[in-house]
């Protein structure tokens, strides 16, 4: 049984590029020693107005988007701080993968270590969803993480880049710990093969 | 004959334990750096597996993201940081790991402290749950940051699973001008290749400018290479690193230390050998720089005036230049000098080490700052600290109007109460200026410790070579760094 079937979703379009993780999830919020509540917090400065209450100008708070579990955003999205606490505000908030065309590294390594998929799209795939997008607010998108494609409203489908060992892993639910903990033998010579 | 090969693949090498599945390798990680923001869920997690740290003698830890900079004999008034130092204290004693706590002599900033204990060596691979982990690179050393998951997996099993990243050669050939410093080198390329531009790949710098420079001059720059989207950055190790290390706290000493020298001197990017890009940078050519937006690629020289959106190369690069004209309040096509700020803020794992409070200091030795300004000094270290107080330092910004702090990040991350209030401009010789960075609706101009000290000076956004007369170009030019 799968630990992430294919599923269709809406998808909430943030078209802004270089989405820092400072605006995913602010520093403020990092002094939790747990992982719980940070769904409240994912895009706090964006997401809501001085008094607390939320920005209904702000694509997150707009109800045509309410249970989406796609983010669509613009390029090198997760750059900056390493906080894993971005992932972990994004699937708090209820997103399974965001689209776009780049991804930093260290967000990348991070979603994919929380069974958030970093789905990249080639350029004429990611400007084919805009077009739609521009047109309609209404875009449902379908997931395949086992065929690793994705479906448009069109009926296309694309495929998306995902190294085996990650898609393997977040297909069965199994901890890449586990997995290096196998490698006991081959750590404890090459610790041995090593001046102190 | 075997390939030549560069610095950073021939420590990539070295550190492979094993193959792993598709292109993947277990690394092995020599030292684990920690602090208290991105390890208590690591450890919760260790402890719900009934596992132990692997090796606690390759693990520091340190205080210092959410820890105050004023006194701290005081009491911390924000709850939730108080708990999570309590837990890495607890959790530091729990697991036997050795940790630079609050009444550490020589705690600081994690960056700072590692290359100044003599932790930090050329050859190792060093990781800590923070992305200024590339600082350490400036020794020679493969060093980047990773996440909570993986601090994880180093503490349980001293390894990560990583896929090779490529290689980027930055070489910078030439001599910097007088006021211009490591710092405008490092925002120089940011603006050139942009926060993304070095995705995927870890930075090698190379050429005479970079071997001129110290080895706290060197870590600026390897310490913004994660602005570039890099992996790592890097500088091989030479006589300067040699000579940096003499003597700290946990290099080896006396026969064990020559010979460690000596495979230090093999760590070379041979002749011929080839990176996977290259760009290339004229020192000569150089000024003092300044970002003007909000990621560190929106850079400029300080005395030019800020970009057009309508002049943008296309319609996604014009919406983000408005977007961030809009939040930083400024006017396309006019200059940054002149500008009036509201706070300097001289810290950081970039720019608090002792060359660096010796620039500002030489600035404002016998000057007042403008009354219109809050400046901070935190210096990156205790050690700094001191060293600074010995030197009379710390005089000089407390009679210069400036607050002298104890040791932490303080207002780069605006974790531990230092920040900006909304709508306020602040030069930073730190390394972000994301939207809130340093305080919700803070507004942050980054800079080198010059252009952040002459600011201070006349309260507006100052081209530092305008104030700069003969008696301080002497002081500036033959500091001893």
């Amino acid at each position: 049984m799968s630990h992430f079937p294919p599923f269709t979703s809406r998808l909430v379009p943030l078209l802004a590029n270089d989405i820092d993780t400072d605006q995913i999830i602010p520093a403020r919020f990092l002094k939790a020693t747990d992982k719980l509540g940070l769904g409240e917090h994912l895009f706090a400065d964006w997401r809501y107005l001085s008094d607390g209450s939320p920005d209904p100008d702000f694509v997150l708070n707009k109800p045509e988007h309410a249970g989406a579990r796609i983010l669509l955003t613009g390029v090198n999205f997760g750059c900056g701080s390493s906080r894993e606490h971005a992932a972990w505000a994004l699937t708090a908030f209820g997103f399974q993968a965001v689209l776009s065309t780049s991804f930093a590294d260290i967000f990348k390594n991070n979603a994919l270590n929380n069974g958030l998929l970093p789905i990249q799209l080639d350029e004429s795939a990611y400007s084919g969803l805009l077009k739609s997008v521009n047109r309609s607010s209404d875009i449902q998108i379908t997931v395949d993480l086992e065929r690793e494609k994705v479906t448009f409203p069109d009926g296309t489908t694309h495929k998306f880049p995902i190294d085996g060992f990650s898609r393997h892993c977040i297909l069965n639910g199994i901890d890449e710990l586990g997995y290096l903990q196998q490698f006991e033998k081959q750590i404890a010579e090459y610790e041995k093969s090593r001046p102190a | 004959m075997s390939k030549p090969s560069t610095v950073f693949e021939k420590i990539w090498n070295a550190h492979v334990v094993a193959p792993a599945q598709d292109a993947l390798s277990v690394l092995y990680v020599d030292l684990h750096l920690i602090h208290e923001v991105t390890s208590p869920q690591a450890f919760t997690g260790l402890r719900q597996r009934g596992l132990k740290v692997r090796r606690p003698d390759r693990t520091v830890a340190t205080m210092d993201h959410s820890i105050p900079t004023t006194d701290p004999s005081l009491a911390l008034t924000d709850l939730l940081a108080a708990k999570q130092i309590k837990e890495l204290e607890s959790n530091t004693k729990e697991f036997g790991i050795k940790l630079y706590g609050m009444d550490s002599p020589s705690r600081g900033i994690v960056h700072v402290i590692g290359p100044e204990l003599g932790l930090t060596q050329p050859g190792m691979t060093i990781v800590c749950g923070d992305s200024h982990t590339s600082t350490h690179g400036a020794l020679g050393a493969l060093a980047f940051g990773i996440g909570t998951s993986e601090v994880e997996h180093v503490l349980a099993t001293q390894c990560l699973l990583q896929r090779r990243p490529k290689t980027f050669e930055i070489r910078v050939e030439g001599r910097l001008s007088p006021g211009v410093s490591a710092k405008d080198i490092i925002l120089a390329l940011l603006s050139q290749i942009g926060v993304g531009g070095g995705t995927g790949h870890v930075f090698e710098y190379t050429g005479s400018a970079i071997r001129a420079l110290s080895i706290e001059e060197r870590m600026t720059i390897c310490n913004m290479s994660i602005e570039g989207g890099a992996r790592a950055g890097m500088i091989a190790p030479d006589d300067t690193t040699i000579e940096y290390l003499s003597g700290r706290e946990f290099v080896p000493k006396g026969k064990a230390w020559d010979e460690r020298v000596e495979k230090w001197r093999a760590l070379k990017t041979d002749v011929g050998a080839e990176y996977d890009r290259s760009i290339s940078l004229d020192a000569d050519k150089l000024v003092p720089m300044i970002t003007y937006g909000t990621n560190p690629g929106m850079g400029m020289r300080v005395d030019d005036c800020v970009p057009d959106p309508s002049k943008a190369a296309d319609s996604s690069k014009r919406a983000a230049l408005e977007k961030a004209l809009k939040y930083m309040n400024l006017q396309p096509g006019r200059p940054l000098l002149g500008l009036p700020v509201d706070v300097v803020f001289v810290g950081s794992c970039t720019n608090s080490r002792i060359s660096d409070l010796r620039l500002a200091a030489s600035l404002l030795k016998d000057r007042k700052i403008s009354p219109k300004v809050r400046m901070l000094v935190v210096p990156g270290s205790q050690n700094v600290k001191r060293e600074a107080e010995r030197e009379g330092l710390d005089k000089i910004f407390k009679q210069a109007g400036a607050e002298w702090r104890e040791a932490g990040c303080s207002m780069c991350i605006a974790m531990n109460g230092d920040q900006l209030e909304p709508g306020q401009y602040a030069i930073s010789t730190s390394n972000r200026n994301f939207e809130g960075r340093q305080g919700k609706g803070g507004r942050t101009f980054l800079a080198s410790p010059l252009t952040a000290a002459a600011t201070a000076l006349k309260g507006v956004i100052t081209d530092v070579r305008t104030i700069l007369n003969e008696k301080n170009s002497h002081l500036i030019l033959n500091f001893e760094l």
